[in-house]
């Protein structure tokens, strides 16, 4: 069977010999014009006068398009149509296009945009958290507010106390190809469009609104991305719909890629959080009540961020049981790129802001934060079972239990769900023990003791990750596939390939449904012409959706097969097998090819579609309850880093992870994305930083600015391992999404470096995100005053 | 221009190119070689990375900021030419297969190209060799153990084979002064001898110098200017010498940041560590100490440590000379004391024993901008501060010596106490920015503490996070 072998990537051939093709890579017709936008330059105002004629008298130049040339205003948003492809007069962030410049070559294009006579009115421009609430700048009426028991008085009731804030930076993408996209003109007005983007049915969606056509008339095609992170789910829109326009007005193909200062000052980024909190717990450390209040700067438009703020209050729980807990969730508007998905799409915020409480506790009572983590966790076992000592039942506080919760079953989430699938005791064990953690904490008590410039730090932190987009109704996937005279297979469905290795592991399914090794399975670009109405490749949701519907096709194609073979051979279906390349029917055997030519000659159809819903979901985002999740995916990661504390300069020096990712479909790859996400997180956490200047310009818009790690930052020892158990969850042969959980893991990093400040003096590091070098120095400050 | 190069084993010569025209375009743009990827243009990610080699050897350039009048006479592999013609992979292409060393795969063109490079130069510092190529997707760890794994598998015939052939073939010295692109195109200038360029740049003072680009090329990616006439200094090879005496180092300005690397290991080689820290091996293998210096970025990483060791300038106008000592050279933010047509022929360093301390403070430690970097050097008699040179980039408009500082330091007992009573004087010396870097505030206090950490390393106190075993 093709699952659970780490075969490498499907194209990692292509990748290494440089013949993959990016969507830059795609030889283009001849006559093939390239865009570019003009950008703003102030972050709120008006446009009062644009010269245009510079720009078009450029060499080079073909068209320019201003907002008066488009009625009506295509509008790019995937949510709430307040994101029209040119800033109509109105400017609402420092890098919105306002025109489209239209020339025969990139750098033509690139350089005549910046040519345009611009008048505008500055207006006073809300960029902050702080002047955000100070404006009452929002989306929605009001904050969102969950809440289960009387969380205030809990916390008033308790033995001890935190309370505090964290700033919590965003992060820019930076996948390594940027934003680009294709667009073909096609007889009868028709459009065929090549995006890089994480969604075709999306492109498709908003390039036939901005063309006014039916969405049968335009067809788009995603072989692969070169990087996506979430970045590119609804970031490719306007280039998209400025290809398909252009290609209309001028009936040639038109092309445009963002040069990377472009892409990073135009596009949105992670949301950055404040998340204030307050706790109160008993002697132990254990959890009585918490709030939190999450602000999210979600910039100028809506995009993606209600869902982000949501899946952040989602996660202020991550590993743990709060018994009475309240969390407020403000989306501030603001004027700066439009936050947007990135991997764990809130839930690395969220989970952060409780990590840092943990934290907290651990300080305030002088514990190790691992064991205050544990005794927080939620229980193993479902109802009626007892987990152990861990599982002791909780001391009466000050607040009764809230209703509906047992006092002996920490089960439930603050959203009401059941966690019924908890492994994080075992797993953190037996991290524990594999990384030595008891014995290395002491030897960083030792070596702290005995040094005065490099202080260590070490942390074990834990993630727990819900699986599941939380809109519902996106949680669906289509499949199609042929299998062809010759027994060759033909595979497509609705996921993208973004490096992720969605398209192997998908490949490995099909393979395994017919018994065939992998390479009779040819794996095609994403089509919305071959399977319609797709949801992103996003929510971790790839493998387990596309590949559950692609089984389903398969097992279809495969029934038909052995109903035909059945009869010929005279035995029944159910005894027609698939195995190695060969099929056995009736005391017959044949190579698969011979029995796909039989059917076929026999007449019987060797194409499928497949469709997959995932069962079992409700949710309603306003109350904050029900089950918004088929499931938890889990991971724990033990951090060991040493700080400068001259300078603040930091390395993590080891990092061990235990991650869960079902009977995994594929461990190498599997293993691929934990090492990638846990540098990408600890990244965020430490030297991403996102720096605007007063005026709202983005000062960190290039690698020479916005630092991504290298080769040097991943752990001098990098210990990755899989928890290797079934998925309790009825998934594509009981394995789990493994994309965005890993990214998590980072946060050890963050903690390990706190515990590092924390051995400089008496204070608590109350560490900000990143951790620079400058925010380390000052948090020793901090600690020693 | 006309300019004639081997690529991927072919022999390639083309008339009329325009000066500034990058090899990454064209290898994409007009040979249709779309292997090579544009991901930053601005040297900073590497996934254009090509493998160029000439008489010196082979190194990694990036092609987003290589003018192709560069690369005239030399041999460049782009992915493309790392396998064989028949398709045999290169030992690092299968190691990269056989580890998952490639995800969205965007980088890894520029990964199998450095590592193809490192494998062939027999560099076995991988994470130098890497660290100018950025991968979002796999952390690393799996292009290191591809690269461990490839290690010892013999150099290809056909990888080997660019060093011997195309010498012959193709002069690689200059051109005709007078080569021009175009009756309209402003001059190009390729010029074989120092004494050619001064001679052209009397003539041409408003032209720009071309040394490595790893600035000048920004100027063109990003900054979308034309430059008007330029000359290239890739041909003068006498611009390139090193010439040791007993009494002096003297440096052309042509040298590049990894040969002065290799240079500076045997007489100051904590100048050689910082350095290691100076751009990528990629920019490093551009970038001239002419051009770091007479670039005038405050934040460049040489003119500091050249100023703690008492370096002199050595600038020339047609024949005229003038020597005058580095730090003078800096008069304000991107102003120096050189005239038009007057251009950076040497650095002269005085040989004396080794105490210079480098000190690079920057968010991410490989291949960023310094925040701060601190040189020190301070020679001690009978537990005396006998004298102080120290220097800052960072910290001001130019790159800039602590004249307070030291003035607090010498003739004083090497004490911590003075060193403390030496801190305040920073706050004199330097009145350091704010941006996106670090803070005015930070800036200070960590200059502060970097003189504190001469006095931990003293008493061998472990002070430098690299040195921390995990």
């Amino acid at each position: 069977m093709s699952v659970t072998h780490p075969l490498p990537h499907d194209a990692a051939r292509l990748h290494v010999t440089g013949e993959a093709r990016y969507l830059d890579d795609i030889p283009a017709p001849a006559g093939t014009l390239h865009l570019a936008f003009g950008l703003s330059d102030i972050a709120h105002g008006r446009v009062l006068a644009m010269d245009l004629a510079p720009v078009r008298a450029t060499p080079g130049v073909v068209a320019v398009l201003g907002p008066d040339d488009l009625d009506p205003m295509p509008d790019c948003s995937p949510s709430a149509h307040d994101e029209p492809l040119l800033a109509p007069g109105e400017i609402s962030y420092c890098g919105q296009p306002l025109f489209l410049v239209i020339a025969d070559s990139h750098l033509a294009a690139r350089k005549a945009a910046r040519r345009a006579d611009l008048t505008s009115e500055d207006r006073p421009a809300i960029l902050t958290i702080d002047q955000a609430l100070a404006a009452n700048s929002r989306f929605e009426d009001g904050p969102r507010i969950w809440e289960r028991g009387d969380a205030a008085a809990a916390i008033a009731g308790a033995a001890h106390r935190v309370e505090g804030v964290i700033e919590i930076g965003g992060q820019e993408h930076f996948y390594l190809e940027g934003q680009a996209a294709l667009a073909l003109p096609q007889e009868g007005g028709d459009m065929v469009v090549h995006a890089s983007t994480q969604h075709p049915s999306e492109i498709q969606h908003k390039v036939a609104d901005a063309l006014g056509l039916p969405m049968h008339a335009v067809r788009v095609e995603v072989r692969r991305m070169g990087g996506a992170f979430g970045g590119k789910e609804s970031q490719g829109n306007a280039l998209a719909i400025a290809c398909a326009l252009a290609a209309r007005a001028t009936g040639r193909p038109c092309r445009m890629r963002y040069d990377r200062d472009d892409d990073m000052v135009i596009t949105g980024k992670r949301h950055d959080f404040r998340i204030r909190y307050r706790a109160g717990t008993d002697g132990e450390g254990r959890l009585e009540g918490v709030e939190f209040v999450q602000y999210t700067r979600c910039g100028w438009a809506q995009d993606l961020s209600l869902p982000v703020a949501d899946r952040a209050m989602l996660h202020a729980d991550n590993a743990y049981f709060l018994p009475a807990v309240r969390i407020e969730s403000h989306r501030l508007k603001t004027h700066t790129q439009s936050a947007t998905a990135f991997r764990g799409f809130g839930g690395p915020q969220g989970m952060v802001g409780i990590e840092r409480v943990m934290d907290h506790i651990a300080h305030v009572l002088g514990r190790d934060p691992l064991e205050v983590r544990r005794i927080n966790y939620y229980d193993s076992a479902p109802a009626g079972a007892e987990a152990g000592g861990l599982s002791a039942p909780r001391r009466s506080s000050g607040s009764a239990p809230p209703e509906g919760i047992s006092a002996k079953k920490k089960t439930t989430t603050p959203y009401g769900m059941e966690v019924e699938d908890f492994i994080l005791h075992e797993m953190t064990a037996a991290l524990a023990e594999r990384a030595d953690y008891a014995a290395r904490r002491a030897a960083v008590a030792e070596w702290n003791a005995r040094h005065a410039v490099l202080k260590k730090g070490i942390a074990l932190t834990p993630v727990k990750f819900g699986i599941s987009f939380t809109l519902s109704h996106l949680n669906q996937a289509g499949a199609l596939v042929h299998v062809y005279q010759d027994g060759s297979v033909h595979l497509n469905h609705g996921g993208t390939e973004m490096g992720q290795g969605l398209f192997q592991k998908v490949a490995q399914v099909a393979a395994s449904a017919f018994g065939l090794p992998v390479g009779a399975v040819k794996i095609t670009a994403t089509d919305t012409g071959k399977v319609p109405n797709t949801s992103a490749t996003a929510a971790s949701s790839g493998s387990d959706m596309n590949g559950m519907a692609v089984k389903a096709a398969c097992d279809e194609i495969r029934g038909r097969i052995a109903a035909h073979l059945a009869e010929l051979h005279q035995t029944e279906p159910a005894e027609v097998h698939f195995a190695d390349g060969r099929v056995f029917a009736g005391g017959n055997e044949m190579s698969f090819a011979t029995a796909a030519k039989s059917a076929y000659e026999g007449r019987v159809s060797l194409s499928a579609t497949g469709f997959y819903r995932t069962p079992g979901l409700s949710w309603d985002r306003i109350a904050g309850t029900g089950q918004p999740f088929f499931y938890f995916a889990y991971g724990a990661a033990a951090s060991e880093v040493v700080i400068d504390t001259l300078t603040g300069e930091n390395r993590i020096l080891r990092t061990d992870i235990l991650h869960d990712a079902g009977a995994s479909l594929n461990p190498a790859l599997d293993i691929g994305q934990i090492e990638g996400g846990f540098v990408q997180g600890a990244g965020w956490l430490t030297m991403e930083e996102l720096v605007w200047d007063a005026k709202g310009r983005l000062s960190t818009h290039a690698p020479s600015t916005y630092k991504i790690p290298a080769v040097g930052d991943r752990p001098g020892i990098f210990n990755v391992a899989l928890w290797d158990a079934p998925n309790p969850a009825e998934t594509i042969y009981r394995s789990k999404a493994v994309g965005e959980p890993p990214f998590m893991l980072g946060i050890s990093v963050l903690m390990a470096l706190s515990d590092a400040v924390a051995a400089c003096g008496p204070g608590y590091p109350a560490l900000d995100a990143p951790a620079t070098p400058e925010r380390i120095l000052a948090a020793i400050d901090r600690v020693r005053a | 221009m006309d300019i004639a190069f081997l690529l991927n084993g072919e022999r390639v010569a083309l008339t009329g190119v325009a000066p500034t025209a990058t090899l990454l375009d064209w290898l994409r743009e007009t040979r249709g070689l779309t292997g090579t990827k544009e991901a930053c243009r601005e040297g900073d990610c590497g996934a254009c990375t090509v493998m160029v080699t000439d008489a010196d050897g082979s190194r990694a350039l990036n092609a987003c900021i290589l003018f192709l009048p560069q690369i005239h006479g030399k041999a460049i592999r782009t992915v493309e030419g790392l396998a064989a013609p028949d398709g045999r992979l290169h030992p690092v292409q299968e190691a990269l297969i056989d580890h998952h060393g490639s995800q969205c795969g965007f980088c890894t063109p520029g990964f199998a190209v450095s590592m193809a490079t490192a494998h062939k130069t027999g560099e076995t510092d991988l994470d130098s060799a890497l660290a100018g190529n950025l991968c979002r997707c796999t952390g690393y760890a799996p292009i290191l153990r591809a690269a461990e794994a490839a290690r010892h598998a013999p150099v290809p015939d056909w990888i080997e084979d660019d060093a011997s052939f195309f010498l012959a073939e193709i002069p690689s010295g200059g051109a005709d002064p007078q080569d021009r692109r175009g009756a309209d195109s402003p001059p190009a200038f390729r010029p074989a001898t120092v004494d050619a360029l001064a001679n052209w740049y009397d003539a041409h003072p408003d032209a720009t110098l071309i040394a490595g680009a790893t600035d000048v090329g920004l100027w063109v990616t990003k900054g979308l200017r034309d430059l008007g006439p330029v000359a290239f200094l890739s041909c003068c090879e006498d611009l390139k010498r090193i010439e040791t005496t007993e009494t002096e180092i003297r440096i052309g300005a042509g040298v590049t940041i990894a040969r002065l690397l290799d240079l500076m290991r045997a007489h100051h080689p904590q100048f050689a560590r910082m350095l290691t820290r100076f751009g990528s091996a990629q920019v490093r293998a551009a970038a001239t100490l002419g051009g770091n210096i007479a670039n005038g970025s405050p934040i460049g990483d040489s003119p500091p440590a050249l100023i703690a060791l008492g370096a002199t300038l050595h600038l020339r106008k047609g024949d005229t000379r003038r020597a005058l000592p580095l730090e003078d050279f800096f008069l304000e933010y991107r102003k120096q004391d050189r005239a038009p047509g007057e251009f950076v022929e040497a650095v002269t360093v005085p040989r004396q024993p080794d105490s210079l301390r480098c000190y690079k403070l920057s968010k991410r430690r490989d291949q960023d901008i310094s925040a701060v970097l601190g040189c020190f050097n301070l020679t001690l008699r009978d537990g005396r501060i006998e004298s102080a040179r120290i220097a800052f980039g960072g910290m001001a408009g130019i790159p800039k010596s602590a004249g307070e500082v030291e003035a607090a330091l010498i003739g004083r007992p090497f004490t911590e106490a003075t060193l403390e009573a030496a801190l305040p004087a920073f706050a004199t010396d330097f009145q350091p920015m704010s941006d996106m870097r670090a803070s005015a505030g930070y800036r200070l206090q960590a200059a502060r503490n970097m003189l504190m950490r001469l006095w931990h390393e003293s008493r061998n106190e472990p002070a430098d996070i690299a040195e921390v075993a995990p």
